[in-house]
């Protein structure tokens, strides 16, 4: 299943300065996301990554100057926008259908047409006959995947992911990276994470933030579709200059 | 396992009483021995049906609308900001004054009847049941709320969902609490003033040196009033499905 959407809008930011308890957190920062690709933020934890993340979500706590547009083709787009977290989110109360159809639910919008969608999706996640299942009785990849799902039944063509794999063990977290690859290809995401294979083998560009006020310290763009394998010859390449610059900053 | 364990509490309580009345020998109109208020709960136990009604009806009564009220209390404050900072004080406040001293001026106002007990009830029960489900709806993760807000959620969606089911467990700890004190609102009200229920009974026991009959009654509510908390405990569990057990059983 790919998002439909062909026109992805992109994210641009534009001289942003924020401070979060007392600390300049961005200063003029700008910064622009092209639509319809998978960019993935990295750096070093506290360097606002996340906070990028708030700013297009629209977050009303973060008080801040300066402009983060989502245009389509030069024009003012849709403003909507997906969440996913490092924590899978799921209500302990609703079965792994009904976290999938949450975004519905709370809009009062279940329909058939939606049910329908919700069971598509779950079984190309490889989650059939988990339906009825209660979260507690899920293993942690399977609640990231219905946390993955619920994400995509948003339907929205940007889809922020903040470390959305980071809590799990290494296999799982390259199956799912291998999925969500496929499941979002057309849409625009933001990936955060502080893994540089994981933004190596799902990004089509990557942005490294660094320092304090952060500012884009380099910007690798890759070719070819996510998700690419480990030992693919363009990850190899750049996995240790990435790394190189992660290990320059710092410790925090 | 767990009603094993409950027979082996029992027979040992009584066991216990019964070696107490023995090292002390102590005369039956002080501590009768179990067998003396057995024998009394055969021999008045239609009486006692009688004013067991009675008081379950007012613990019942009181029990429910203490919920109503305590959770209308709760989701006021939640909603409005602006409420909460008037009815708060008047909440904590209102614990300040010991319940039990307002027993009199409540038999007074809602006269000798049911009323005046299931206000006592109601008025003990109120605190801990507002506070649990406020301070639960107070305590949802606010990730969740964020999601919420991301996926355009409408309020009254959020509350249903969301905000409730998370105070549930919160909730639930104070409605255990409130279905093991309003009993004791209800006794309370009765000893100040009553022509009926178990508290009544004990009393005109007592003043007639019928110590056995008083322990009889004594027997008749606690029997009572823990059928009504496993009760609630296991419809609790049933509802709040996705805790682990909180309950004591």
């Amino acid at each position: 299943m790919v998002m439909e959407n062909g026109n992805a809008p992109s994210i641009i930011f534009k001289n942003i300065s924020l401070s979060l308890g007392g600390e300049e957190l961005f200063k003029d920062l700008s910064l622009t996301i092209e639509g319809g690709e998978c960019t993935c933020i990295l750096g070093p934890s506290g360097c606002g990554k996340s906070t990028l993340l708030r700013l297009v979500s629209g977050a009303p706590s973060l008080v801040y100057q300066g402009e983060v547009n989502i245009c389509s083709q030069g024009v003012e787009a849709d403003k909507k926008t997906a969440w996913m977290s490092q924590d899978d989110l799921l209500l302990p109360w609703f079965s792994l259908l009904d976290n999938i159809l949450l975004g519905a639910k709370l809009r009062n919008q279940v329909s058939p047409a939606i049910r329908e969608k919700a069971y598509e999706l779950i079984a190309a996640a490889g989650l059939s006959g988990y339906e009825k299942t209660l979260p507690s009785a899920l293993s942690g990849g399977m609640r990231q995947r219905g946390a993955l799902l619920r994400t995509l039944m948003e339907d929205r063509s940007v889809l922020l992911m903040d470390e959305p794999f980071s809590a799990l063990d290494a296999l799982t977290r390259m199956k799912l990276q291998n999925l969500s690859a496929e499941l979002t290809r057309g849409a625009t995401v933001v990936l955060v994470t502080h893994d540089p294979m994981e933004a190596l083998r799902m990004g089509n560009t990557i942005i490294v933030l660094s320092g304090k006020p952060a500012r884009v310290q380099c910007r690798v763009s890759l070719s070819g579709a996510p998700p690419r394998e480990a030992d693919d010859p363009e990850v190899q390449k750049h996995f240790s200059v990435l790394l190189n610059e992660l290990l320059n900053e710092p410790l925090q | 396992m767990k009603g094993l364990r409950l027979i082996i509490l029992a027979v040992g309580l009584v066991t216990l009483w019964q070696i107490v009345v023995t090292l002390t020998d102590a005369p039956h109109y002080i501590l009768p021995g179990p067998a003396r208020v057995f024998k009394a709960i055969l021999n008045h136990y239609p009486v006692l049906l009688q004013h067991m009604q009675i008081t379950g009806a007012e613990i019942v009564l009181g029990f429910l609308l203490g919920i109503f009220l305590g959770t209308s209390t709760a989701l006021t404050m939640f909603l409005s900001p602006l409420l909460k900072r008037w009815v708060l004080p008047v909440l904590v406040i209102s614990q300040a004054i010991p319940v039990f001293a307002l027993a009199p001026i409540l038999v007074l106002w809602f006269g000798y009847g049911m009323a005046s007990k299931v206000a006592m009830a109601v008025l003990i029960i109120y605190f801990p049941v507002t506070a649990s489900f406020y301070y639960g709806m107070q305590r949802t993760n606010p990730d969740l709320l964020e999601l919420a807000r991301v996926m355009e959620a409408r309020p009254l969606a959020v509350m249903r969902y969301i905000v409730i089911p998370s105070a549930m467990p919160a909730f639930a700890s104070g409605i255990r609490v409130a279905t093991a004190v309003a009993p004791i609102g209800a006794i309370v009200g009765e000893w100040v003033g009553s022509s009926g229920g178990l508290g009544f009974y004990m009393l005109h026991a007592n003043a007639r040196m019928q110590i056995d009959v008083m322990f009889a009654a004594l027997a008749a509510l606690s029997i009572m009033a823990l059928l009504f908390y496993f009760s609630i405990d296991y419809l609790l569990d049933k509802i709040i499905f996705w805790e682990s057990k909180q309950g004591i059983m």
